[in-house]
């Protein structure tokens, strides 16, 4: 009895013995030297997985940072400059500064300033709506309110609102991974600089059309009036396609292109309430 | 499949509709390049005036199909559902370019060779009318190492509702027949058949009548009623029983397939030298007052022909442009009727409405009612996760957009409406490819 015992030790040890020594050389042959700053790295990024970066995954992104000489176009919007400072540390190099962005839905056609002309039931997402029609306002550029953005949405940080029917966008959330520019099958979500306390002004409208048809479906539209690009002192604002565009790098919030447009397109959110100043603006909007 | 035929105004003379005040007319009415508008507001232009001219290869001629002044030339909506360029014409009088003949006289004999008349259907403007809208100019030029052996005129009309082909080959059989001639001609082939459903018995006793009188070899074959039986491939597989392959046209196994209007039209282009300036309308709904077959010219308002077949009736919620499987909604009854316009369809609210849309319960009746032998659940599913060269493979490109996924399945589920943003993404894919 214990002899079997014994043969059976001795055997499954030579066994385990040449399968060892056998796999120690193939180890060795097939040996892959994996750096290991990428697993140093890649702990320190936020392992959202968004593809917010342009790489399929953290992982990706990892491999990378470590291998590319230049990190001109590099960067981790989730984590943001806190994290590539980290990785940065780990590779002893330096990271380049990026200014924090924010996701902004440039449409503000609600139903009281857009109303709805047609009914939509067909499927429902943005792409096949966009490939129909203008949409059930007749804007042939502005928000289709199916919410291709939210289903996108890694972290929750936008919703449709029931009642402008139009995304929200939660600052705080929003890590600008861009998940949601691509999206949309208008354009209309841009990633624009996060300012202080949130602020910012932009122009609600993306509509290419002229001012009379682009006015017609819409109450807050932009007409392409110049008026705004006239009055901007930091040369922010650029006229293209019969609309205005304020870059968000170059705008101080100055605010004094708010009052002049007559469409009321240009929004300012978060901003503290005005002074008296504003009247001879408005003066001049009505004239 | 079998759809409810609904065929309201089969039997009913066409009727030509007095001119509108005021016409619009694409310059994209054809698939492939827009036209270049030769025109200018203020312009004076006459019936059959050429207004835009085509641009490149796949393009068509646009004329005139009225005469009075250029209004406007700017962007207007169309049937796409967003603005398109188009010219504006304010109609004033009847004045026709001189070279067209207008005479009833029936021209029967073609004198032209095979290039005049490819040449002269590019500058008609001449497209497939069955919907689809290509140039047949295009068809008529058969490519290298191929060669036509049969000449196949679509007189199905497998969609419900519409009867304009119908009405045609009853009124025109005549000049139906001599356009086969020219086709035939133009493609230098001596065999053609015709197709028509066994629902139109009267046209194909009289399109029969007359192809045994005359010496071409012209086959009349009348057909069991199935949807969708008028695409092109599954005509070809039905006549001849010859398989178009994957990815390739009918020229692939020796056809070319033209509309019955299509046909009519291109007698009129050569014959006659007019160029297409008008089609039959099918206006119909259940509600409607007087169905109706109009002859209508090009660019003429949609809202016009609703008015003149009795008005809107109050119970309209959808209009639909063609029939009601392959058709598109409208989203306003000002756009103008275009070459590719069967029909205007006006659906109550009752019948309008899409169901609920519930979860794919795998009864797989959308891939037996396929006629591409496709597989459209599977198709919605990569659709709506993007999965766009997936669906590349599962040969996406080879759908028809029939609709019968769509109408068949018991979950409502809108398969047609993802298959074709997926088409749309999967063709970028392929041009991106193409270019590199």
């Amino acid at each position: 009895m214990s002899q079997i015992i014994i043969y059976t030790i001795i055997t499954l040890v030579a066994i385990g013995s040449a399968a060892a020594i056998i796999l120690y050389f193939v180890a060795q042959k097939f040996k892959v030297y994996e750096d290991p700053r990428i697993d140093e790295v890649e702990e320190v990024l936020p392992a959202a997985n968004c593809g917010g970066c342009g790489f399929p995954g953290c992982r990706n992104f990892a491999e990378t940072l470590v291998k590319t000489e230049s990190w001109e176009d590099l960067f981790c919007p989730v984590g943001g400059n806190e994290t590539m400072a980290e990785a940065a540390g780990i590779l002893g190099r330096e990271a380049i500064e990026q200014a924090p962005r924010v996701a902004v839905v440039r449409c503000n056609g609600t139903p009281e300033f857009r109303p709805r002309v047609t009914l939509y039931d067909g499927a429902p997402t943005c792409a096949i709506a966009h490939s129909l029609y203008a949409g059930e306002g007749g804007c042939p550029h502005g928000c289709l309110g199916c919410g291709d953005c939210v289903v996108v949405c890694n972290f929750d940080a936008i919703h449709m609102d029931p009642i402008t029917e139009l995304p929200v966008v939660i600052d705080d959330k929003c890590t600008a991974c861009g998940a949601c520019v691509d999206a949309c099958p208008r354009h209309i979500i841009e990633l624009r600089k996060k300012n202080k306390k949130d602020r910012k002004i932009y122009v609600s409208c993306i509509n290419e059309e002229k001012g009379g048809p682009a006015k017609k479906n819409c109450s807050v539209a932009c007409i392409g009036c110049s008026k705004c690009f006239k009055v901007c002192p930091y040369e922010a604002i650029t006229m293209e396609n019969n609309k205005a565009f304020i870059d968000s790098d170059k705008c101080k919030l100055c605010r004094k292109c708010v009052v002049e447009c007559p469409t009321d397109a240009i929004l300012e959110i978060h901003f503290p309430p005005r002074k008296e100043k504003t009247e001879p603006a408005e003066a001049e909007v009505s004239e | 499949m079998h759809p409810p035929e609904h065929k309201l105004s089969s039997g009913l003379a066409i009727e030509e509709l007095p001119l509108p005040d005021v016409v619009v007319i694409p310059v994209s009415q054809h698939l492939g390049a827009p036209a270049k508008v030769l025109v200018n507001r203020g312009d004076q232009v006459k019936i059959g005036q050429l207004i835009a001219q085509s641009e490149g290869f796949v393009s068509t001629n646009i004329h005139s199909s009225v005469s009075g002044k250029v209004l406007k030339v700017d962007q207007f909506l169309d049937s796409s559902g967003y603005k398109k360029m188009a010219v504006q014409i304010q109609v004033e009088g009847e004045v026709w370019e001189e070279n067209i003949d207008r005479t009833d006289d029936l021209v029967r004999n073609t004198v032209l060779k095979s290039e005049a008349i490819r040449k002269k259907i590019l500058e008609a403007g001449i497209v497939g009318l069955g919907g689809a809208t290509f140039p047949s100019h295009v068809k008529l030029m058969v490519p290298k190492g191929k060669t036509a052996e049969y000449v196949i005129i679509n007189g199905v009309e497998c969609e419900p509702y519409l009867t304009a082909d119908h009405a045609l080959m009853i009124e025109r059989t005549e000049e139906v027949f001599a356009g086969i001639q020219v086709l035939m001609k133009g493609l230098g082939v001596d065999k053609a058949i015709v197709g028509i459903e066994n629902n139109k018995p009267d046209a194909i006793q009289k399109m029969k009548q007359i192809a045994q009188g005359s010496q071409m070899q012209v086959q009349v074959q009348g057909l069991k009623v199935k949807y969708p039986q008028g695409g092109e491939k599954q005509l070809v597989q039905a006549l001849l029983k010859r398989e178009v392959p994957s990815g390739g046209l009918p020229i692939d196994v020796g056809v070319v397939v033209f509309n019955v209007g299509t046909a009519l039209a291109a007698y009129e282009a050569v014959n006659k030298n007019r160029p297409l300036i008008d089609r039959v309308v099918t206006v119909t709904g259940k509600s409607l007052k007087k169905p109706s077959n109009f002859l209508v010219r090009i660019g003429t308002p949609v809202s016009y022909l609703v008015e003149k077949a009795g008005g809107l009736p109050g119970d309209t919620a959808k209009v639909v442009n063609g029939g009601p499987m392959m058709g598109k909604a409208l989203s306003t009854l000002d756009v103008p009727v275009v070459k590719g316009s069967s029909g205007i369809l006006l659906i109550s609210e009752d019948e309008a409405r899409r169901k609920e849309l519930l979860p794919c319960i795998r009864c797989t009746k959308c891939v037996t009612v396929c006629p591409m032998g496709l597989e459209p659940y599977l198709m919605m599913t990569l659709s709506e996760r993007s999965l766009f060269e997936r669906m590349e493979g599962e040969k996406v490109m080879d759908c028809i957009e029939c609709g019968s996924c769509s109408y068949t399945c018991p979950s409502s589920r809108p398969l047609l409406d993802y298959i074709r943003l997926g088409k749309a993404q999967v063709g970028k894919i392929m041009r991106a490819r193409k270019a590199v």
